[in-house]
């Protein structure tokens, strides 16, 4: 799971499309294209488009929603508390009192 | 050569003629019946009356339902139109219970929005600007 979101993540513009259903959450692909095109310069097809939201979905990163006859995408962060919360979790991490200390 | 008329699949000509002039604002310009329920049926704008027409043609063709699904659901408009301000239309449309799968939105040079026509197509309106 946690792969998934680090291979999601690794790429520029998949992190585009998440800064851009940050600034709205509940886009169309349209919107989603217009977007990366319009702000960011990145004139990728459709099809492109769609593949890295698909491995965004697979991640757990955007979920996708039917209503009617339109489909949105949102965010959804929820896999990146996991991650942060491995590493910045409630337990205060102790400093080793020796340089031997437990890594 | 010159683009005079283009047009839009629509599921129920009564109703778009009630939507487009009603609802966006244009007047009808040529309405003949075509035998059975189908119509020529134009609309163009008050602000140019002698400009581009809207045809606004029946769907009844097997490809077209796929098609404009397709477009629908991946928020593609079939159509965009020129407006003076959008999010005033925003604003104004969406009072009317006109429903927009985008809200505006600045797309670099252009401020745009996508919205919901009650007749199968999505709809883009934009000006130039922020």
């Amino acid at each position: 799971m946690a792969d998934d979101v680090f291979k999601a993540l690794a790429d520029p513009t998949r992190r585009r499309i998440l800064d851009e259903l940050t600034d709205r959450n509940g886009q169309t692909l349209f919107e989603i294209c217009g977007r990366l095109v319009t702000r960011h310069g990145l004139g990728l097809s459709r099809q492109a488009v769609s593949q890295h939201l698909a491995v965004l979905e697979s991640a757990g990163l955007v979920s996708t929603r039917r209503e009617g006859r339109y489909k949105f995408h949102d965010l959804d962060t929820e896999p990146l508390e996991h991650i942060v919360g491995r590493w910045l979790g409630p337990k205060t991490p102790r400093t080793p009192k020796t340089p031997e200390g437990t890594p | 050569m010159r683009i005079n008329l283009t047009s839009v699949f629509v599921d129920d000509q009564e109703k778009a003629q009630r939507f487009y002039t009603d609802v966006l604002g244009f007047v009808k310009k040529h309405d003949v019946p075509l035998g059975g329920e189908d119509r020529w049926l134009t609309v163009v704008s008050p602000e140019d009356p002698d400009g581009t027409e809207l045809l606004l043609e029946p769907d009844k063709h097997p490809a077209v339902k796929p098609y404009t699904t397709a477009l629908v659901e991946d928020g593609i408009p079939a159509a965009a139109f020129a407006v003076d301000d959008v999010r005033a239309e925003f604003d104004r449309l969406s009072k009317l219970g006109v429903r927009f799968t985008q809200e505006p939105t600045e797309m670099g040079p252009v401020t745009t929005a996508v919205l919901d026509d009650t007749c199968g197509n999505l709809i883009q309106i934009m000006h130039n600007g922020g």
